[in-house]
């Protein structure tokens, strides 16, 4: 017990101070991109036949990127960095609308919060089911890391829970392979209404590296109305956790 | 000669592997193994007509080699599992992907269900008769933020007599989407094998790669690539040390831990930019150099991180309940892990002395290489502890690797892949020994993509732990190891 007690102290208080304070990130990590607009677009056209999961487009001239489909790779900004692209240390990713994630410019995607009957039920109290459906686990890894006393969810109400139905909604990881389908959709039935859905990562959002693949159904999206989307392969914890305080009308 | 001799990422021509008829295939693989040799591989590969070609690779651990042999088989061949339980899901997997019969396999069941199959868990689960027996089922979704599986308990009261796992539900083709590469998207599906291995499958990637192309890294760039391997093993052992603490209601060294994991997951963040490693390993080398001021700065935060997981692991040793619930749980014994071919961590902690970075050593640690431990008892303990003594043996190493990572470029280009080749590149993951094996075709392209992660050969070894146990140490044997559904499942 005692050794309990001094280790207690030795390891000492580590929860954030986020939200006020910002999060300091890896020198080297890669967030919201930003495109110039006044960019050669066949330089570009050939940047965009790099892209693995054909995020970075062309669109009557000017270079968006959706980051629904983005895997933050960076080899569109590799080779040649005069081609007008550059991922930002930004790191506020998420969007309630699937269109917000098509950034062009230096466009930032944007959350709209919920009404104010949801944010009543559930702004002090979120508890999310979550639901790997075909993903890398990489996602998970960050969503778990939420749980941790560095980012701590619990202390904005935000918890995981076992049962659909203690959830006010889920959390949906991976690109929903055929065989992870009717899970998924049985576990959203289960949910009471009313629910929330939130696609996390790349695949949950579009399929990210698996989209085609006869395997899976390119994400929820032809399955579930999605309440946010968190871009990312896989999203930092604090994307995530961003995004759901946001969603909620707490930051 | 029956086989044809290659070693870890070195490529041989197709044409080179010898063709037997099965019968003498059968032969010759159970007559090496009987003989001390280890099945590494059994697979299907592209072959003539309706005929498929079956591929065996046994390894020889002593000497570092990778013996091959190959037989055409169309329909049906007795199967290898009765005299090789090793075979047994290769076996099932090659029925599933080849539509080939393994006669005689007692356990012919479906592995990932892919498109054109059974429905996912349409299979005849293993029942248990008589008085009082119960089946618990639980998953595909499971009680927590956790991979979907699903898993049948035989029960006797609180006794499990018999676990059966039937996964498949993470299948997203990541085999049939490599085949053709490389293109674009393969070394990003390499890094997404399994996301809490990045570094490791990139690797395996990689060195494959570079194999084909016959290309070596720089000195400097293998030793950059093996710090976020030991990261990489680093993180997810001490964060399995804080879940094995949180799952008998060890607290404090849960929270420790689990802060500790995202500490070892920002340094390799430093690295790339990313905590799973993504965009480090790149073919020809890593993404980019490491100044001497980074390396320095890793290795002051790597010493503080040291110093705290040891005072927060003390507390998990020194707590005499803890031990308790770990100590003679969910044995796996050391002849069960040999002949079910079990890999890593898990089957060192039963006494099974095999490590990839010893024994089928390629860049890096041909010439440096960590210290191995080996544990004895096989039980939820030893498994604990051997994280541990791998945390503790990886840490003097990285800290070697900072002070002297050798020289060269980061990266340096590589030509184009050997037509007509064929290759296996071995890394050891945290989990264990990871394969890749990639056949070329004429171009050059790959026309044939074979992953095994580690988990692939251990999940059943959990099934088997768990016979005898009380039901309620389930997510404790479980945990202890954690193993990966995505890489098993593909």
């Amino acid at each position: 017990m005692f050794k309990t007690l001094l280790a207690r102290a030795r390891q000492g208080y580590r929860t954030a101070a986020f939200p006020p304070q910002e999060p300091v990130m890896s020198a080297l990590f890669r967030g919201r991109p930003e495109l110039s607009r006044d960019t050669d677009s066949s330089a570009l056209a050939r940047c965009a036949e790099l892209c693995p999961t054909g995020a970075l487009r062309v669109s009557e001239g000017r270079p968006e990127i959706d980051l629904g489909r983005c895997i933050f790779c960076g080899d569109c900004v590799a080779e040649s960095p005069q081609r007008g692209i550059a991922f930002t240390q930004d790191w506020r990713l998420a969007s309630s609308q699937r269109d917000g994630l098509i950034v062009s410019g230096d466009g930032r995607p944007n959350i709209d919060a919920l009404d104010s009957e949801l944010r009543r039920l559930l702004g002090r109290s979120l508890r999310l089911r979550q639901v790997s459906a075909g993903g890398c686990n990489g996602c998970e890894v960050e969503v778990n890391a939420l749980g941790n006393i560095v980012f701590d969810a619990s202390r904005f109400g935000i918890e995981f829970v076992a049962s659909p139905r203690h959830a006010d909604g889920i959390l949906v990881t991976g690109p929903v392979t055929a065989n992870m389908r009717e899970a998924l959709m049985m576990t959203y039935e289960a949910v009471a209404d009313p629910k929330l859905v939130i696609a996390a990562g790349a695949c949950a959002i579009s399929g990210g590296l698996f989209r085609g693949n006869e395997e899976v159904c390119n994400g929820i999206e032809d399955l579930l109305t999605v309440d946010l989307y968190v871009p990312g392969c896989p999203p930092h914890p604090y994307t995530i956790l961003d995004g759901l305080l946001r969603l909620l009308g707490r930051s | 000669m029956a086989f044809a001799t290659t070693r870890n990422t070195i490529p041989l021509p197709i044409a080179g592997v010898p063709l037997l008829d099965i019968a003498e295939f059968r032969r010759e693989v159970l007559a090496r193994i009987a003989d001390g040799g280890r099945l590494l591989l059994l697979t299907g590969l592209p072959g003539d007509g309706n005929a498929s070609r079956l591929l065996a690779a046994v390894a020889d651990d002593a000497h570092g080699e990778i013996l091959l042999c190959s037989a055409l088989v169309a329909g049906a061949y007795p199967a290898l599992t009765p005299d090789c339980p090793a075979a047994h899901y290769f076996e099932r997997e090659i029925r599933e992907q080849y539509g080939i019969e393994p006669e005689g396999h007692p356990w012919l069941k479906p592995v990932r269900f892919p498109p054109g199959g059974p429905m996912i868990g349409d299979t005849e689960f293993f029942s248990v008769a008589g008085a009082e027996i119960h089946e618990v089922a639980v998953g595909p979704v499971h009680a927590g933020v956790i991979e979907p599986g699903h898993f049948r308990f035989n029960c006797h009261g609180e006794r499990v007599i018999h676990l059966e796992i039937s996964l498949g539900y993470q299948h997203r083709g990541v085999e049939r989407a490599l085949r053709g590469g490389p293109d674009r998207r393969s070394l990003y599906l390499a890094e997404t094998v399994a996301g809490d291995t990045t570094a490791g499958h990139a690797t395996a990637y990689c060195q494959l790669l570079e194999g084909l192309a016959g290309a070596e890294c720089s000195p400097r760039a293998n030793a950059l690539r093996a710090v976020a391997i030991e990261l990489e093993r680093i993180a997810n052992h001490i964060g399995d040390l804080g879940a094995l603490a949180g799952d008998v209601g060890f607290l404090p060294a849960a929270s420790y831990c689990g802060r500790l994991r995202g500490d070892v997951l920002n340094l390799t963040a430093e690295l790339c930019g990313s905590r799973l490693g993504r965009g480090w390993v790149r073919p020809g080398g890593v993404g980019r150099d490491m100044s001497s001021e980074t390396r320095g700065e890793l290795r002051q935060r790597l010493a503080t991180v040291e110093r705290d997981m040891r005072n927060a692991v003390d507390l998990l040793w020194k707590s005499s309940s803890t031990r308790a619930r770990f100590e003679n749980t969910a044995v796996l014994s050391r002849v069960a892990a040999a002949e079910l071919g079990a890999v890593g961590p898990a089957a060192r902690a039963s006494g099974i002395d095999l490590d990839a970075r010893r024994d089928f050593p390629a860049a890096l640690y041909r010439d440096r290489r960590p210290a191995i431990a080996v544990g004895e008892t096989g039980d939820v303990f030893a498994r604990a502890r051997q994280r541990w003594r791998e945390i503790e043996n990886s840490v003097a190493f990285l800290t070697q690797l900072l002070e002297d990572p050798g020289e060269g470029p980061a990266v340096s280009t590589i030509g184009p892949l050997a037509p007509n080749a064929l290759v296996l590149s071995l890394v050891e993951g945290w989990r264990g020994e990871i394969v890749h094996l990639a056949m070329t075709d004429a171009a050059g392209r790959f026309a044939h993509y074979k992953i095994v992660d580690p988990s692939f050969r251990n999940w059943f070894a959990l099934g088997f732990a768990m016979r005898g146990q009380p039901i309620m140490d389930f997510p404790l044997c479980n945990k202890s190891f954690n193993l990966s559904y995505c890489g098993h499942d593909l």
